[in-house]
């Protein structure tokens, strides 16, 4: 019953380029944040926030556009390679804030992706400064297309990649690793006392967390054909944060479903308040916060609850719970 | 003492500020041989359990385990040798239902870092949901752990730490925080449970009745030091003991 | 690198320290007090820089002294941290005392996303810059070098001034005695009458107060713009941290640190001079996580 709606969802999105072609392109840029916010939900489950992962976005993307303008590019290595530079910056960047938690996890990793911002702008000459690079299309499996071709190839490439990151994380979070990073929200002297090691844990996490990240960030590239400083701005990192609470910060699902809610407002609703988006965003934030913690998601959960009964124990193996929404 | 030694502690200082909470403590735990510590609050009883499962480093002296020297190594590292701890308040993952508190510690135990298999089917399932049937938990399983009373928390905390499968076991108060009239039913229920896993356990605790009952040897702590060791026959009823300590506690 | 160009980076430094100081050090009053790291603290800054760079202006433009721009500053940066900062505490703040971490974080940052663009609403996205206050104090020759008084000599005074006068308000005064016992231990205070409160409210409108000061400060120095908060909470953060949480005559070291620090970076490595200040928090926190004259605490079990 309650599997019936989103996978409905899933059909109609998937059938976008036929019935809504000018939404495609939209809708790929919706998984490509949608893969993102993913990353910042594997560390909300461990309790913790990143102000900064806008980071990997732009590291992955940058190297992505750098593979595409000089060896040619074809579309599965640029990714790759994205996906793989986000990886390795991540689990450089994550030894050293992984010993921190809360407001320092928060801000060390703001403080890191502001750096990267300024020597993007600094370093004009490798980077394009403010104006950034153009990516030129990749080929796929060899063949240069046209750029209608591409984008359909590219919107589908994306809802495969968004379901195969949306399931592997879903596992991953059930499995004992994904549930020792949970610890870590609620008792990390106990992690410590099972023998496990909380900063391991959380690595693994963060390293997750940060291919993710390049993995939106090198669709994000290849969709728009440009990547600007403006992908590593705190702005991007607080959109990524706003989104993942808009959908619910418990579920994988809510990534997605909250990056095609926001882009979907964004696209129509920001001509009318771009001088006041930032504004906006900050209201709905803290009215979610404030009113219901768990999202669109956590509403359609009790939604159903409230239709068909709960679906299972409370609190049996579930990863479908927002911060706080325990205590 | 003919059996063999499990933890030696020698030399051990530490002092928080002006306050000495261990002056010199030097003390064997022999395998087999469950050991309780008793003594007035702020005798540093829970100061000798930190120390002697890498919680805090002292200033002097070692800690062995099995002939090694494991002072100042990481909790989780004595972990993995085999010298577990249960808390004086229960430290739970309250945002998981108690066997899935149980699980991870199995996953951590049998090292399953697997991040695709569902935790819920890791073969060590059987064996907690035993585990849980010896400590009387059984029905409480699926239960999120922060809804239960302290008394089960309690045992779910200890339950943790057998899953373990620790040699040495450091219990710190493990029937506070339980109705009296429960102590002996809860005990009666843990001591069972180390039977028959074998373990050897260490505990603070304040009744003397229980320590009469279920402890091999006591040692007296105060202001740091251990004053008394032996049986509990003997200690329980030496004039100093009854005006230092049980005096103050009863 | 020769005694002049030494010089330079040392008196810059320092007027960048001072500036640095007055924000960093009411972001760590309120963590002291309030238990939250305030990620709004930088747009009390900006909207200081903003409210002092456009009313100086028009006071300027229609022919008044320019002298009046030093009452200026005060009056702004009092109204900003009254004003806004005082709402923000009362109305939202307060909700969320008792949240989990993550979530007072989320909160912050919300209103930091709002104010941004009251800003934005309010002044626009045109560069201000004002710089009366800066050259009715002329300039001192030192040591060769011809400098603005202003960033010489009334800088640092000020933020000596605040450092002093902080110390004696928390040390001698009713309210700051209070201020300390609450900072100390929040439930004893309340047993015994404090108002906890009303001295969270006031500890969030002084320490909102000192960044708007901050901002104020700057606006004579350099062009007001877009953005600026979000470098200065980044930048006032990594102060805070390197000097550890709470610690306010730590946070006039560390401002000093690290100024200095970006100032001979601006002259030797010019393309480094923005990493400068992380890279010293990196250093120190990964030899002291508490930062330099915070205290570890190890929690009790």
């Amino acid at each position: 019953m309650r599997s019936i709606l989103p996978a409905l969802i899933v059909l109609l999105v998937a059938v976008t380029p036929v019935l809504a072609p000018t939404s495609q392109v939209l809708l790929t840029l919706a998984f490509a944040k949608g893969l993102a916010v993913l990353g910042i939900i594997v560390l909300l489950q461990a309790g913790q926030v990143s102000f900064g992962h806008a980071l990997y976005f732009a590291v992955s993307a940058y190297v992505a556009a750098s593979v595409a303008r000089s060896f040619g590019g074809e579309l599965v290595t640029t990714l790759l390679a994205g996906v793989a530079a986000a990886a390795v910056v991540g689990l450089v960047v994550g030894v050293f804030v992984v010993r921190y938690r809360y407001i320092f996890f928060a801000m060390l990793n703001l403080a890191v992706s502001m750096i990267f911002f300024a020597l993007l702008e600094k370093f004009y000459y490798v980077t394009g400064g403010s104006d950034g690079l153009q990516v030129p299309r990749p080929t796929v499996v060899g063949l240069t297309l046209e750029r209608g071709e591409f984008e359909t190839i590219l919107f589908y490439g994306a809802l495969v990649l968004s379901l195969l990151a949306a399931w592997g994380t879903h596992r991953y979070l059930a499995s004992p690793l994904g549930n020792m990073l949970r610890a870590i929200k609620t008792n990390e002297v106990r992690l410590e006392y099972l023998g496990v090691s909380a900063r391991s844990t959380l690595l693994s996490g963060y390293v997750l967390s940060a291919a993710l990240c390049g993995l939106g960030g090198a669709l994000m590239a290849v969709a728009q054909g440009i990547v600007t400083p403006e992908y590593a701005y705190w702005v991007r990192s607080g959109e990524f944060v706003f989104i993942a609470i808009l959908g619910g910060s418990g579920s994988v699902a809510g990534a997605f479903v909250g990056a095609l809610i926001y882009e979907g407002v964004r696209t129509y609703a920001a001509a009318f308040a771009s001088d006041i988006w930032q504004m906006v965003l900050g209201i709905v934030l803290l009215v979610i916060i404030i009113f219901g913690p768990s999202g669109v998601t956590g509403l359609y959960q009790r939604l159903m609850d409230r239709l068909v009964g709960p679906a299972r124990p409370r609190g049996a193996g579930d990863s479908e719970r927002a911060p706080g929404a325990a205590e | 003492m003919s059996s063999k030694v499990l933890m030696a502690a020698k030399g051990l200082e530490i002092r928080f500020g002006g306050v000495v909470a261990a002056d010199d403590v030097n003390i064997e735990i022999h395998e087999g041989h469950n050991l309780a510590i008793i003594g007035p609050n702020g005798a540093g009883k829970t100061t000798f359990l930190n120390i002697c499962t890498g919680y805090l480093k002292p200033h002097r002296g070692s800690v062995t385990f099995d002939g090694r020297d494991v002072t100042g190594l990481a909790p989780r590292r004595l972990v993995r040798m085999g010298v577990a701890r249960a808390f004086q308040i229960p430290q739970l993952f309250t945002e998981h239902t108690v066997i899935e508190n149980l699980l991870i510690a199995a996953a951590a135990q049998a090292r399953r870092w697997s991040p695709l298999t569902p935790i819920a089917t890791i073969p060590e399932r059987g064996e907690m949901l035993h585990l849980l049937d010896m400590v009387r938990c059984a029905h409480i399983a699926d239960r999120p752990v922060s809804e239960l009373p302290e008394g089960q928390r309690k045992l779910i905390d200890i339950a943790l730490a057998l899953a373990l499968k620790p040699k040495l076991l450091f219990m710190d108060e493990p029937t506070s925080g339980v109705a009296s009239s429960e102590k002996f039913e809860v005990l009666d229920i843990i001591a069972k449970a180390l039977a028959e896993a074998k373990v050897t356990a260490v505990f603070v605790e304040h009744d003397i009745g229980i320590v009469e009952r279920f402890a091999d040897e006591v040692a007296v702590w105060n202001r740091g030091e251990v004053l008394f060791r032996g049986v509990p026959g003997e200690i329980l009823s030496h004039p100093d003991v009854i005006r230092d300590v049980i005096g103050e506690t009863v | 690198m020769n005694l002049q160009l030494f010089a330079l980076a040392f008196f810059d430094g320092i007027a960048y320290a001072a500036l640095v100081f007055l924000v960093a050090v009411g972001l760590t009053l309120i963590f002291g007090v309030l238990r939250v790291l305030n990620v709004a603290h930088g747009s009390f800054y900006a909207m200081g820089a903003y409210a002092t760079a456009s009313t100086v202006g028009a006071i300027v433009a229609a022919g008044y002294s320019p002298w009046l721009a030093f009452p200026m500053m005060i009056i702004a940066s009092a109204l900003i941290g009254g004003l806004i900062g005082g709402p923000v505490e009362k109305l939202l703040l307060r909700r969320i005392y008792d949240m989990e971490e993550v979530l007072q974080i989320l909160v912050t940052f919300a209103v930091f996303m709002i104010l941004e663009d009251v800003q934005r609403l309010v002044w626009g996205v045109q560069p201000y810059f004002e710089s009366s206050a800066l050259m009715v104090l002329g300039t001192v020759d030192v040591l060769g070098i011809t400098y603005t008084a202003y960033q010489l000599i009334l800088l640092p005074v000020v933020a000596i001034l605040v450092l002093v006068g902080l110390r004696i308000f928390l040390r001698h005064t009713l309210s700051g005695k209070l201020i300390l016992a609450v900072t100390e231990d929040r439930e004893a205070a309340t047993a015994i009458g404090v108002n906890v409160d009303r001295v969270y409210l006031v500890t969030f409108v002084v320490g909102a107060s000192l960044a708007a000061f901050g901002g104020a400060l700057a606006s004579a120095t350099t062009s007001v713009i877009p953005g600026m908060g979000a470098d200065m909470i980044v930048l006032s953060f990594a102060v805070v941290a390197t000097a550890g949480l709470g610690r306010i005559e730590g946070a006039a070291i560390t401002a000093l640190l690290i100024g200095l620090g970006r100032s001979f970076a601006v002259y030797l490595a010019p393309e480094l001079d923005v990493l400068v200040p992380y890279l010293i928090m990196l250093a120190v926190l990964l030899v002291r996580p508490e930062g330099l004259f915070g205290m570890a605490h190890t929690r009790k079990i």
